[in-house]
This record gives C-alpha cells, sequence and structure tokens, in this order.
C-alpha cells in the first residue's frame, strides 16, 4: 500500500514537471516572452530593465531553471491587470470555485444515484426509460446554454433567483463560504444545478449499468434465498457494490467541474478562479494565465492520487489482498 | 404398470426401427444475414435512434445547402440593414421584402440564415476535426498495438496523461498558447480527441492480434502495412465507428463553449456558439430569440448524434450479441 | 442420540398461526412436489424448464436430481424456493412443504419461508458471497432477518454454524472477507449460513462442481452428516452421477423438463431402466473397459424452443420406434418410474452384454 502511494506520487512529479516544461515553452519558447511577461504598456527603458530583471536575455534552459526555481517560492509573476502577485490572486478565488464544485457534485450524486438506481431496477417502466432518456439529454445540452436557459426561466420570466454573483460570505474554519445563508444558497442554487447536469447524467447512467449487472450476480439470489428484505438486498448488498466504481468515477470527475466551472463562472458572474482565467485571457494578462495553468495541473494530479488511494482503501479486495486461508 | 391417470399405452410394439439422429441442434437459423444488415437491423429496432438518425440527416442537408435555402446571406454586408436589428421572430424586414422567422440579431442579421451558416461551420468544424482525430489516432493506436514495447508504452503513457486532464482545459491551453483561427480551433479539438481513437484501437488490435487470421497473415508473409489495413482494422472499426459518433457530438460541442466563451472562431466565420454569446446581453432585456434558437439548433444537433450513438454502441457491443 | 427433527424455533415472531407441526410427528415427507410446470414465456416461445416434475423428499432423506444443463434441474430448485424471475413462472404444479401449499403464499411470506424454512446453496460460492461485505455481516444478517435477536446473539449462533462446518479459528473468520477464503471454504460458509437457521430443506445447486476433487468429498461428507443430524430434508442437483452414487438415497433423472427415471439410488444406477440413463452411466469413463472406445450419447440435447415430437430422447436413443413419436407417460415398475415405452428389463441387459 505505501510503495503504491510512493510509487504514484513519483509518476505525479513527473508529469508535473511535464506540464510545468510545457507550459514554460509556451509561454517563453513560441510565444513573445517579452509581451507575455512584461506589461506591453511600458516604455522602452522599464522593458529592457524588466528583461534584464526577469533573466530573458538569458539561454533558455537557464531561464527555466530560474521559472523552476520562483515557481517553488510561490512567485509566478505579477497580474498586469491588478498588480498584485498572480499566485494570491487565484488562491483569492479558489474558495468560490471550490465551493460551486462541490455543491455541483453533491447534487449530482445526491440525484443523481436514486434516480440511477430506479432506472436499474426497473429498465422497462416509464420512469426508467424517462430518467435514461433524460440522462442523454443531460450530457447533450452544452452546459452554457443551459445555463442561459435557467436565468432566461428564473430570473427573468420568474424572478425567483438572482441571475448573477455570490451571496455573502461567512468563514467556516477561515475559508470563505457563501451557502450558510439564505441569500448565499439563492445566489448559488442556479450555477450549482447548472454545472452538476452534465455529472448527473454521468451518475445516473453509471448506477443504471451497475445496478442491472449487479442485479445479475449471484450474490444477489443468495440474499433473496436468504429471505432478506428487497430493501435489505438493494440498498445493502447492490448499492455497496456499485458505490466503489461510483465514488472513484465522481471523485475523477470533481476534476472536470472544476475545469467546467469556467463556462458557469462567465455566466452566472460567479467570482471564482474560472471567471478570473476568461477575463484575463481577454486582456491579456498572462502571468495570470500561466499561473492559473500551473495551480490547475497541480490539482488535478492531487485530485487523481487521492481518488486512486480512496479506491484502495474501499475495496476490500485491493486493501487486504488476496491471501488465500 | 400404469399410473392411475396415465395416458393409456399404444399396445403394440413393432420392431425396433434404426433411427438416425438428424442433428437435434438448435433450430433458431434465420436466412442468411450479412453483418451490415444485421446491424441495420438492430439499429432500427429503436425508434429513437431512428427518429435521430432522420433529424441529423435533415440538420446535415440544412448545413450543406446553406446558401441555397437562406433567405439572406448573413455575412454579405451590403445586405444587412441595421434598421431591422433586435426584431422579433416574424416580423418584416423595413423594405417589406423578407420575412424574419426567428427575428433578427443587433446587426439586422436574419436569424434563420445565420443559424444555417453557423450549422455549417459548427458541423464542418466538427467533423472535420473529428476525421483528423480519427486518423492520427488509428494509426498511432495500430503502432502501439502492432509494435508493442517501447512504442506502446510510450503512447499510451501519453494518452492516458492527456486523458486525466478534462476537454475545455487543454484546449483552452492551446488555445493560450496559439491564438484564435479556424485552424488553431481545429488543432486542438483534434488534440483533446486522438487518444480516445488511439486507446479504442489499441485495445481493439491487441485481441485481434492473438486471433488465428492473423497468424494466418504472418504466416503468408504479408507486409506489415498490408495487415494492418487489410486484415486488423477493419475488425477494429465496431468500436472506433461508435467513439466517433460520440465524439462529433463532443466536437461540435466543444467549439460551441469556446465561441461563447471569445477563444473560439473569429467573428468574420460564427459559429452556433457565438451567435448564442451575442444574444446573452440581450437575454436579461427579453430579446430571448437571438441566443435561444441557434440554441435549439445546437440542442437538436447534439442530441440526435448522441441519440444514435448511442444506440449504435448498444447494437455494436459484441458482449450484448447473441 | 440426537433428536432427527426439530420443531420450528419459537422465537420466530412472524410464526403464522395455521401453520402444520413438523413433520416427524405426522409422517408426511418435508417436501411434496406435484405436477410442477415452470414456462419461460420469451420472445422466440415459450421454454418449458420445467414440464411435470413430481417427487417427494422425507425429512433426513437426500434426493439426487441429475441431468444435463438444460434439462430443467436447476429451474426445479428455484421453483421449490421461489425465485423465479420473469419471463418465467410456474403455471401448474403442487410445492407443499410439510404439507404446506407453497403456491398460495403471498411475496411476504415467501420472503419469512426462504432462508428459514428452506434454503439454497448455488454453484460458485466467491460469486455467492457478496465480495465487499464481511462474513459476519452476511451471516448475521440471515439469523436475524427472520429472528428477533440482539447482534450478538445472532454473532454467536454465526460462530456456532461456522465451527459446526468444521472452520477453524471461527472468530477470526469472522471479521473476514469472502475473498480472503479458499473455494471450499467459501462453499462451508455458505453451507452455515444456508443451515444456520436450521431449514426443513437445503436445495444444493451444483456446490461442488467448481471445486477440486479432493475438497469435493469433504464438503459432501460434511453435509451430509449435517442433514442426518438436524433432520434437513436434502436435494442435491448435479450432473455427476459418482456424486450422488456416495450420497443419495434417491434419486430423480431429469431431460428436457422432465423426470425420465426415478428410483432408489442402487436401483437406478446398478439397473437402470431408461436408456437415457444407461447412456449417461456407460459415459462415465471410469466405468469403460480400458482400450476400448468411450461411449457417448450420439446428437445433443434439444433446444427446448424445438423439441421433436414424441419422446424427447427419440432422435439419440437406438431403441426408438414409431411408438415413440407419442409422448410416453411415466410408468411404475414397483417403487420405481420411468417414462418410457421401452424400459431396458434385466433381460435385455443379459443379451446386450
Amino acid at each position: 500500500m505505501l510503495v503504491f502511494i510512493i510509487r504514484r506520487l513519483m509518476q505525479s512529479a513527473v508529469v508535473l514537471f511535464a506540464m510545468s516544461l510545457l507550459v514554460f515553452v509556451g509561454v517563453y519558447a513560441i510565444g513573445n516572452p517579452v509581451d507575455i511577461l512584461i506589461n506591453p504598456n511600458a516604455d522602452q527603458q522599464d522593458i529592457e530593465r524588466a528583461i534584464r530583471g526577469l533573466g530573458l536575455d538569458k539561454p533558455l534552459w537557464e531561464q527555466y531553471l530560474v521559472f523552476l526555481r520562483q515557481a517553488a517560492l510561490g512567485d509566478l509573476g505579477k497580474s498586469f491587470a491588478f498588480n498584485v502577485p498572480a499566485l494570491q490572486l487565484i488562491l483569492e478565488r479558489m474558495p468560490a470555485t471550490l465551493e460551486l464544485a462541490t455543491a455541483a457534485m453533491l447534487i449530482a450524486v445526491v440525484v443523481g444515484l436514486p434516480l440511477g438506481l430506479w432506472a436499474g431496477l426497473k429498465p422497462d417502466s416509464f420512469a426508467g426509460k424517462s430518467i435514461m432518456a433524460g440522462s442523454i439529454l443531460g450530457f447533450s445540452l452544452p452546459t452554457f446554454w443551459v445555463g442561459l436557459m435557467l436565468i432566461m426561466v428564473f430570473s427573468v420570466y420568474l424572478g425567483w433567483l438572482p441571475s448573477n454573483g455570490r451571496g455573502p460570505t461567512t468563514d467556516l474554519f477561515g475559508v470563505p463560504v457563501s451557502f450558510l445563508s439564505w441569500d448565499g444558497i439563492r445566489h448559488l442554487v442556479m450555477p450549482a444545478t447548472n454545472l452538476a447536469l452534465f455529472n448527473l447524467a454521468l451518475v445516473i447512467r453509471l448506477t443504471r449499468a451497475g445496478t442491472r449487472e449487479a442485479l445479475l450476480q449471484d450474490y444477489v439470489k443468495f440474499a433473496r434465498a436468504k429471505g432478506l428484505s428487497d430493501a435489505r438486498v438493494i440498498g445493502v448488498h447492490v448499492l455497496k457494490n456499485i458505490s466503489i466504481p461510483i465514488v472513484t468515477v465522481t471523485g475523477l470527475q470533481f476534476g472536470t467541474l472544476i475545469a467546467f466551472a469556467i463556462v458557469t463562472e462567465t455566466i452566472f458572474a460567479w467570482p471564482g478562479m474560472g471567471k478570473l482565467i476568461i477575463d484575463s485571457i481577454n486582456v491579456l494578462d498572462r502571468p495570470v494565465i500561466v499561473a492559473y495553468l500551473l495551480i490547475i495541473v497541480t490539482l488535478f494530479i492531487v485530485i487523481n492520487l487521492v481518488v486512486d488511494v480512496l479506491y484502495s482503501v474501499l475495496d476490500p479486495r485491493v486493501r487486504l489482498g488476496d491471501t488465500k486461508a | 404398470m400404469n399410473l392411475p391417470g396415465d395416458a393409456p399405452t399404444n399396445g403394440a410394439e413393432t420392431t425396433a426401427l434404426p433411427v438416425s439422429a438428424p442433428h437435434a441442434g438448435v433450430a433458431l437459423g434465420a436466412p442468411e444475414e450479412t453483418p451490415f444488415r444485421r446491424i441495420a437491423g438492430d439499429f432500427a429496432a429503436s425508434k429513437l435512434a431512428l427518429f435521430g438518425l432522420a433529424l441529423f440527416a435533415l440538420i446535415v442537408l440544412c448545413a450543406l445547402f446553406a446558401p441555397l435555402i437562406s433567405p439572406q446571406n448573413p455575412y454579405d454586408l451590403a445586405q444587412l440593414d441595421v434598421l431591422d436589428s433586435r426584431l422579433e421572430p416574424g416580423s418584416r424586414s423595413g423594405d417589406g421584402k423578407l420575412v424574419f422567422w426567428l427575428g433578427t440579431d443587433d446587426q439586422g442579421r436574419d436569424m434563420l440564415s445565420a443559424i444555417f451558416y453557423g450549422l455549417r461551420i459548427s458541423i464542418g468544424v466538427g467533423v472535420t476535426a473529428t476525421l483528423c482525430a480519427l486518423a492520427i489516432g488509428t494509426t498511432l493506436g495500430l503502432a502501439a498495438a502492432f509494435f508493442g514495447g517501447r512504442t506502446d508504452s510510450l503512447i499510451m503513457r501519453v494518452a492516458d496523461i492527456q486523458l486525466s486532464f478534462p476537454a475545455i482545459l487543454i484546449a483552452l491551453i492551446l488555445l493560450a498558447v496559439l491564438g484564435q483561427g479556424v485552424d488553431k480551433i481545429v488543432v486542438a479539438l483534434v488534440a483533446v480527441q486522438w487518444a480516445y481513437y488511439a486507446r479504442t484501437v489499441r485495445g481493439s488490435a491487441l485481441v485481434e492480434r492473438s486471433k488465428e487470421y492473423m497468424e494466418a497473415a504472418r504466416c503468408l508473409a504479408l507486409p506489415a502495412s498490408r495487415i494492418v489495413f487489410r486484415h486488423l482494422l477493419p475488425n477494429c472499426l465496431p468500436p472506433l465507428i461508435v467513439v466517433a459518433t460520440v465524439q462529433v457530438a463532443a466536437a461540435i460541442a466543444l467549439e460551441a463553449t469556446l465561441s461563447f466563451l471569445g477563444l473560439g472562431l473569429p467573428i468574420t466565420e460564427p459559429s452556433l456558439g457565438l451567435l448564442i454569446a451575442n444574444g446573452f446581453t440581450y437575454m436579461l432585456s427579453g430579446k430571448y430569440w437571438i441566443s435561444f434558437f441557434p440554441g435549439v439548433a445546437l440542442l437538436a444537433t447534439i442530441v440526435s448524434i448522441n441519440l444514435v450513438g448511442d444506440q449504435l454502441r448498444d447494437v455494436l457491443n459484441p458482449r450484448l450479441q447473441r | 442420540m440426537s433428536e432427527p427433527a426439530e420443531v420450528a424455533p419459537s422465537s420466530a415472531p412472524t410464526a403464522p398461526v395455521s401453520e402444520p407441526p413438523a413433520a416427524a410427528t405426522t409422517g408426511e415427507p418435508t417436501l411434496k412436489v406435484a405436477g410442477l410446470r415452470t414456462h419461460f414465456f420469451t420472445r422466440q416461445g415459450v421454454v418449458k424448464a420445467v414440464d411435470g416434475v413430481s417427487f417427494e423428499v422425507p425429512p433426513g432423506k437426500i434426493l439426487g436430481l441429475v441431468g444435463e444443463s438444460g434439462s430443467g434441474k436447476t429451474m426445479t430448485g428455484f421453483s421449490i424456493i421461489g425465485l423465479v424471475d420473469p419471463p418465467g413462472r410456474i403455471v401448474a404444479g403442487e410445492i407443499r412443504l410439510n404439507g404446506r401449499d407453497l403456491r398460495a403464499l403471498a411475496p411476504a411470506e415467501w420472503q419469512r419461508l426462504r432462508g428459514d424454512r428452506i434454503a439454497m446453496i448455488f454453484q460458485d460460492p466467491m460469486m455467492t458471497l457478496n465480495p465487499v461485505l464481511r462474513i459476519d455481516t452476511q451471516m448475521i444478517e440471515a439469523v436475524r432477518a427472520h429472528a428477533a435477536v440482539s447482534v450478538e446473539a445472532a454473532r454467536s449462533r454465526a460462530r456456532e454454524a461456522l465451527v459446526r462446518v468444521g472452520i477453524p479459528s471461527p472468530d477470526e473468520r469472522l471479521r473476514a472477507y469472502p475473498h480472503q477464503f479458499s473455494g471450499g471454504m467459501r462453499q462451508r460458509v455458505a453451507i452455515a449460513i444456508a443451515l444456520i437457521n436450521k431449514p426443513d430443506l437445503l436445495i444444493a445447486d451444483e456446490p461442488t462442481t467448481a471445486l477440486d476433487v479432493t475438497i469435493q468429498g469433504q464438503i459432501l461428507a460434511e453435509v451430509q452428516k449435517l442433514c442426518r443430524e438436524s433432520g434437513t430434508a436434502l436435494i442435491w442437483i448435479t450432473h455427476d452421477l459418482a456424486v450422488i452414487a456416495g450420497l443419495a438415497d434417491e434419486v430423480c433423472v431429469m431431460y428436457a423438463g422432465k423426470i425420465v427415471e426415478r428410483g432408489s439410488v442402487n436401483q437406478v444406477l446398478d439397473a437402470p431402466l431408461h436408456p437415457y440413463t444407461r447412456g449417461l452411466l456407460d459415459s462415465v469413463p471410469s466405468r469403460n473397459r480400458p482400450g476400448a472406445p468411450l461411449r457417448q450419447i450420439p446428437g445433443m440435447t434439444p433446444s427446448l424452443l424445438a423439441l421433436p415430437e414424441g419422446c424427447a430422447f427419440r432422435e439419440r436413443c437406438a431403441r426408438a420406434t414409431e411408438t415413440c413419436l407419442s409422448e410416453p407417460p411415466l410408468y411404475s415398475l414397483g417403487d420405481r418410474q420411468v417414462r418410457c415405452f421401452h424400459p431396458i428389463h434385466a433381460e435385455d441387459e443379459a443379451a446386450v452384454e
């Protein structure tokens, strides 16, 4: 188990290096680093001073090492638009995005699991078929369009929910969250639902497939032969078996949620990392772009690692190995 | 001898005739059918999938014949009259010659025409990207399966790493570095997709490689390229077809999302995503049609492709074959 | 000397008032099946998986149900325990457990019966036990589904059950997961679970087919002992005649959904009446003379969707005549039964040899 973790950590380090190289090459070698890292509005003298300051007159490999060292120290450049360190800017916005992504994931699982279970238990019923048809819609509908429609219906026509922004925040363990107030929830509902749709469809389909497969297994027959109630057979025997792959897939999808939050945050003007990156791309605030890419890649690697470990913890066959008695 | 209630015996016994045993096997055979007919038959079993296919065919026709069926060429600035802008669906143009069935946008463009042209671009980009990714991914996947060893490890590792990142992120990175333009979008879409094909083909190829017809081909000392393309590839096609179908829809959706975010195609070639983006600001003042109708068109395209892809997946799945 | 039969546990909170007394006191067979028909209504047609099956099993006795795959033996077992799923259903016949009509039961009553009065074990113990639940969980739930006892009481019963099937260090085993056991151990656990509530009837569906031959012998002996001790009637479903020889008291041979021969194990195996039974016995390799070609029954089992007219075995039988174009009824020859117009008599045997 420990060997497994260490091996994965090493793999992750390799991937991180590869990504940093990719970003570095993209920014420094392909693009014009002067334009990218130095404010193009500065005058010639400042530019030259900045060039020397940033070491852009040195050979490429040396620049990469400098880049790495700066990154390790937490210095990923300064934002042009806000004139604060890019890393700080991103970290300030992260809680909002994480809150959105977590809410979306909860919605996807809490709603999707029962629906998928139903569709798996009664696949030929009207409800079962409707749920499956609905799931096709769920991952076909482009997120941004659904967001627009939600705003149109719930904000413009019905006037029930606010169309943009985040509610008032309170600090929870030092992290600002907005779901603790009613107004905060009102602001959170639409964007979280919008973001959740794709994953909801995924969870429904996975649960349905898993349930259908599980019901054919001998252990279900044996459980029924023991005289267990249907509720127990499904709620304990089937659920425990299908929950393992679902938990792992959902965990992996968390990273995707954070990425897709870019779209949702843009539509609903949610002040998270995603909106920041789009705004930055539009004003060519490249240090922020670089910082964002690196942070996201790191986040992904961490998520993948956690999910892998979680899987081996949850499945007793993996956790305890195949020790024959 | 008899139990009460049993049928009476036949009585007289004749000499035992030698009975040749006709083949008493399973008699479920239908007249000989080619794989294609069987697949088509299975596919047609789902009305929903047929509907999807019909819808998609209709959409493609609209896209192909856009210049012929559009009331107006939305890119020809000479035809646009800004006084016609933001008109409701069903209104007439200022000079009374055109009816704007789906309304106009902020530049006076007829939405219906804009949608037809937009479909052209969206589908065109999606299909082109998918075909390129299919070609590249398949080649790499076949190479990995055929040559094995280090080639295999390298290609698959790269594919795995890429697949663990969401498409939108990869596209974002590439576009941030490369800039805007049709060709750059296609590159981004190809970069996002190739790994699916490579993985799928490699999986099938590995299974097929150990089958006997491959050994036979090798014994005949056929050149590698011939073995791969004439013998191996056709048998790997079914899962590829399924993946490609679904990926066309995904590519179209991704391009629309990127265009919506302003990172995609330039304004001179508006795809559906850009049309929707343009209409975003007008939604809050009730002028829904500028975003709504292009959205519906996009939706119809994606849903119809997904319906077809779903049924294809069930039909072509070897594990569900009897 | 232990009591041959046990009264239904009085702690069961849901024992219906009308339940008849245990078999030992009335002399009734534990299980009586008469004219059982279980049909599957598929798109390709009606599959008569079980087509008119009748037998009885007295308390503490062992019935062997023999046949190839597709003969309907497994479906018979499922029908008795009420686990036939759509598109199949029991369309006719009687199933009586200690005199009680099972077909008249409501689903809730079936649930109370399963695991308590009737138990079943299956072929592959790896898939029978839920791989992600601990052994004690799976055993305790079997107890608590039928009796209102505490978790600790259920756990000690589970422990006893493991000891009874001969599993060492039961406390450790209870906390383990199925994949940590060997195949033979798993099957013992399954047997322990099946017998934990001391059922009147145990149905065993090929439980040793997936195990090593040496383990097979152990399991067989174990089951035989347990059933004799507790007076549980046992139906052992198998395709392997060798297993039946050492285990069963009575044998029913099934073919294409019907019983083709029935009798005591010695009678059927030493002097089979039905040509199919004869064929089965002949094809056992150990019964062959060394050097002589192995004997087979020609042809294949017919698909249940395309049964030949008349006797289902007709097209593979060397003794078939025109008479066999009509369906043979089940004849009685003393205390044996055979479904054949031309059963093999002792004189025929002598002539053939």
